[in-house]
């Protein structure tokens, strides 16, 4: 049963599956999650795959600052994971709504609504920020185990600061 | 009264369902077909792709997933569908002549087409039984995709069947080489990309265009169900297309080693051209199965008539 445990936590590690949810992204963030994915980047080394439905996925990933009409979507895709789950906050509007503060058409920033394991600061974040973001979820995600994720458990977000330098 | 020839019967038939070609082979045999397709994808793209072990990560995290609940007579048969898949494709796998002197039986072809049948059976079923729209887009794709390349797949195989006046597979197996096999296997080829959903014919399960297919309400235990089912099945398609081409070998192992390269072969094949090629319409696939592949089975069945009647 140990020896389960510890299988099922590496392949948890080892393999990542995506839901990709925009909450009102201005589709910067969005563009570069794509870009993680490209021959440069190439995120399916660590198992990771974008899957089409909620239903499939271990990680919801979510871009835009959360508008008031997102709300309701973002809680029913994040019903729609399966457990054990994560969330990655990519780029800086679901961490702060960016420099759409104070807009009345907001209702951010995320972890208002769902409880938010890494945040992934950047506008946008490059692709090598995403995957270490994706990286860093999957691995809460293992070490988690089959405790339901709750606010206290989200309470230390983890974050990736932006990489700077750039590969030749 | 159970005679000494019932038993032995009965013990290798269970180890060709249980040891070789069967599971204890063939569910390794499918992750390492799953994780070929992906890595092949990823070469032609020029990316690094996942490691060797992928499909196996995949499939144990789902088995650790949260479960759906379901009820009633829907979520029960929810369940059943994947079950039914994989059960038929590990048996469609078992019965494949792998071994010479491996038994067998005089119609175990037709039982053999209907396992491989029955996978996309419970993939139509359980689209609509899951009542999303997506899912049912996707089946009702999958009937018109079924329906269009069983033809020629059942006239192909059929054809050489009939020159040969048996239904048995081992003696399909040891059939001598003559063109109408080869047309036979070009066009059990053709229908492969189609049989296994992929890509010039990925329509049932179409990515970015209608989320996952039948599959968009699976999840977890169920869903690695389908993925197992979908790597057995590569190993009983690709398996069947390998003993067709193979020669016969007395030697046991080289006969496995044998099939083994062919039906790898055939996988790297499929996935090369998956890779090469872009999603059809559904009408134009279907105009291509009738139209256009339709030609390999008519001649492969005017030659197998010509065979008989000259022979």
């Amino acid at each position: 049963m140990k020896l389960w445990n510890k299988l099922m936590c590496y392949c948890r590690r080892r393999s990542p599956w995506l839901f990709h949810m925009n909450s009102g992204s201005c589709n910067g963030c969005d563009i570069e999650i794509v870009a993680s994915l490209t021959p440069r980047y190439d995120a399916e080394q660590l198992g990771v795959r974008l899957e089409g439905s909620p239903r499939h996925a271990d990680i919801l990933c979510v871009t835009g600052p959360v508008t008031h009409n997102a709300v309701e979507a973002i809680k029913t895709v994040y019903g729609q994971v399966y457990g054990p789950k994560a969330v990655v906050a990519i780029g800086s509007c679901p961490a702060t709504t960016n420099v759409f503060i104070d807009s009345r058409t907001l209702d951010g920033p995320l972890n208002r609504h769902i409880p938010v394991d890494v945040f992934v600061p950047g506008c946008p974040p490059r692709p090598d920020a995403i995957i270490q973001g994706v990286a860093r979820a999957a691995g809460i995600l293992a070490a988690r185990g089959n405790k339901p994720q709750t606010i206290e458990t989200a309470a230390e977000p983890v974050i990736v600061p932006e990489t700077s330098e750039v590969k030749a | 009264m159970i005679t000494p020839e019932i038993w032995g019967s009965l013990t290798t038939a269970l180890a060709r369902l249980l040891i070789f070609p069967g599971l204890l082979f063939a569910v390794p045999a499918a992750w390492f077909f799953l994780w070929v397709e992906r890595k092949a994808v990823a070469r032609m793209q020029g990316r690094v792709g996942p490691p060797f072990m992928q499909p196996f990560y995949d499939f144990i995290k789902l088995l650790g997933k949260d479960t759906p609940q379901r009820t009633g007579i829907g979520g029960l048969l929810m369940r059943l569908w994947p079950l039914i898949a994989v059960s038929a494709a590990a048996g469609a796998v078992g019965l494949l002549p792998v071994l010479p002197a491996s038994g067998g039986f005089q119609g175990d072809l037709i039982l053999l087409l209907a396992l491989l049948e029955l996978p996309s059976m419970c993939i139509i079923a359980a689209g609509f039984s899951s009542r999303s729209i997506f899912g049912e887009i996707g089946s009702a794709r999958e009937a018109v995709l079924s329906v269009s390349y069983n033809i020629v797949f059942l006239l192909a195989i059929l054809s050489i069947a009939a020159s040969q006046h048996t239904f048995s597979l081992s003696a399909l197996a040891q059939l001598p080489s003559s063109p109408l096999r080869w047309l036979g296997i070009a066009a059990l080829l053709v229908c492969l990309p189609a049989k296994l959903h992929l890509n010039p014919f990925s329509l049932p399960n179409a990515e970015q265009e209608i989320y996952s297919g039948p599959m968009t309400e699976y999840a977890g235990p169920e869903l690695a169900m389908w993925e197992l089912s979908h790597g057995l099945e590569w190993v009983a398609a690709t398996g069947l297309v390998a003993t067709l081409i193979a020669p016969s070998f007395a030697l046991w192992w080289v006969a496995a080693l044998v099939f083994v390269a062919i039906s790898f072969a055939i996988v790297l094949l499929l996935s090369v051209v998956a890779s090469a090629t872009a999603r059809l319409q559904i009408d134009t696939t279907v105009r291509f199965y009738w139209q256009c592949t339709i030609i390999f089975a008519v001649l492969a069945v005017a030659s197998a008539l010509f065979m008989r009647f000259r022979a």
